[in-house]
């Protein structure tokens, strides 16, 4: 699913925005988050959908690590999971990172 | 209080366990069925003027949202014919925003100047989907049957300009596959999300127009080519979805996902089906939801369980290690070139009636049909049907 090209590595001082052309909401009836966009639906995992969660107020990627940590104490591979899922987001569009 | 439609009443209350753990999530709401345009592919019922005098009302449609959002459903699509033919529709959109759902608008924009597309978008509105008949006045215009073509550039730019998601939409068959470059590099220039190049199904008036804009096999093949270059020499500018009609594959299309499962459609007089064109198949109830609510409807209604999972299913479906992959293709299809609507798709090359397709791709290609005239989409011409048969 990743783009196949040569990305630029990412930093995490680097800023992440949604796309604006989805929308992300929690969705009661299938207790999960989910992205929607043009006749779409995209079903987020738990982890997908609280990194997410936190890409809607222009943070950058180490104050997402950072609140992620105090929500997650015990989650061991936290930085290297949310710089891997935000390559892939960043590849699929549904995120900007400036 | 007596117009509203069906919520839990003593007599709805005894539901029985519920057959089905899918959810409703993509509604469809087909708001009228008038329409300024006549394409004669459209896929709206024959008979579609007799709808007119009953179509639901707004609370009605604010009812139907909010039972349905109950049900779990997210993507709401604002249909028709033409939905802005509705003059409540910046309040439709209003409530649909209110309760959470994803709104698309599914348009020919004629019924709307920038000014209430401006009003649109604030009332909540999250997506326009605006219908193309062509690349060009003369044939846009001569396929959608009205004057359009100028106005739907000026509110595609209206669209973006209001930075609104936009995807076009071109409905493609004999008459104007011939476009498919042009259309592509428009939507480019024009700035669309997303490019759906549709070629048409038979359903409706299309299935009426069949033979005069079937395309032939070698127009499909060059309009595929000419995408995929397309894609090529702008790779990650802007999606292009294109779909061959199914009638030139040997496989069926997994009809709206598994009848049942995934969506729910509310015709303009309230009438609840699973898909748009079901109410062709003779001989299943359809529910009413000024009669009954969303809740009945999807879980125990006779035509939502009709084809549901595959005890329904004839041979060759039954045994085919496919069946999950496309659950045996269209039901509507199958009732209209078959006569039964638990036949195997005759689309898919196991079906014994794979016949019938052949012959038509056959038949559809015969010179001597030039002759023959289009059949629009307009009253007129619903009511000359209608005495024909």
């Amino acid at each position: 699913m990743m783009a196949a090209q040569m990305n630029n590595p990412i930093e995490t001082k680097q800023v992440v925005r949604l796309n604006k052309k989805y929308r992300f909401q929690w969705e009661p009836t299938q207790e999960c988050y989910v992205l929607l966009y043009p006749e779409g639906m995209i079903q987020l995992n738990q982890a997908a959908g609280e990194i997410l969660q936190r890409c809607q107020n222009s943070l950058s990627i180490q104050e997402i690590i950072s609140d992620l940590k105090k929500a997650f104490p015990d989650a061991d591979t936290l930085a290297d999971d949310v710089l891997e899922f935000l390559a892939e987001a960043s590849a699929a569009g549904w995120v900007e990172l400036d | 209080m007596t117009n509203l439609i069906a919520r839990e009443t003593a007599t709805n209350s005894s539901q029985g366990a519920p057959l089905t753990s899918a959810k409703p999530l993509w509604l469809l709401a087909e708001l009228s069925y008038a329409c300024p345009l006549q394409c004669p592919y459209c896929s709206n019922p024959l008979n579609y003027p007799k709808a007119r005098a009953n179509e639901l009302s707004t609370e009605q449609w604010f009812e139907v949202f909010a039972q349905a959002r109950a049900l779990g459903a997210v993507q709401l699509g604002l249909s028709g014919g033409e939905p802005l033919v509705r003059q409540d529709l910046e309040q439709l959109i209003g409530e649909a925003r209110r309760l959470g759902y994803y709104t698309n608008l599914i348009t020919s924009t004629l019924g709307a100047n920038p000014e209430r597309l401006s009003r649109l978008k604030d009332a909540g509105l999250d997506h326009i989907q605006i219908s193309y008949q062509g690349s060009d006045e003369v044939i846009n215009d001569r396929y959608a049957g009205t004057r359009s073509f100028k106005h739907k550039i000026m509110m595609t730019k209206a669209a973006k300009q209001l930075q609104l998601p936009m995807v076009m939409n071109f409905v493609l068959h004999r008459g104007n596959i011939h476009q498919l470059n042009d259309m592509l590099n428009m939507a480019l220039e024009l700035g669309a999300d997303y490019v759906e190049l549709a070629n048409i199904q038979y359903y409706g008036w299309g299935l009426k127009n069949r033979d005069l804009l079937m395309p032939s096999r070698e127009q499909l093949i060059t309009a595929e080519q000419s995408c995929n270059e397309f894609r090529q020499r702008h790779a990650g500018k802007m999606d292009v979805l294109f779909v061959i009609p199914d009638y030139f594959e040997d496989r069926p299309k997994p009809c709206c996902n598994g009848w049942g499962t995934t969506f729910m459609t509310i015709t303009p007089d309230g009438k609840a089906l699973p898909c748009h064109a079901a109410g062709e198949i003779k001989g299943l109830e359809i529910p009413d939801v000024r009669a009954r609510n969303l809740e009945w409807i999807w879980q125990q209604s006779s035509i939502f369980n009709a084809f549901r999972g595959d005890q329904w299913m004839q041979e060759p479906c039954r045994s085919c290690p496919e069946k999950e992959t496309d659950f045996g293709g269209c039901r509507c299809q199958a009732f209209q070139l078959t006569g039964d609507a638990s036949n195997t798709d005759p689309v898919c090359d196991k079906s014994p009636q794979r016949g019938l397709i052949d012959e038509a791709i056959k038949t559809s290609q015969q010179p001597k049909l030039a002759a023959q005239e289009l059949i629009f989409r307009n009253p007129g011409s619903a009511k000359k049907l209608l005495l024909e048969n």
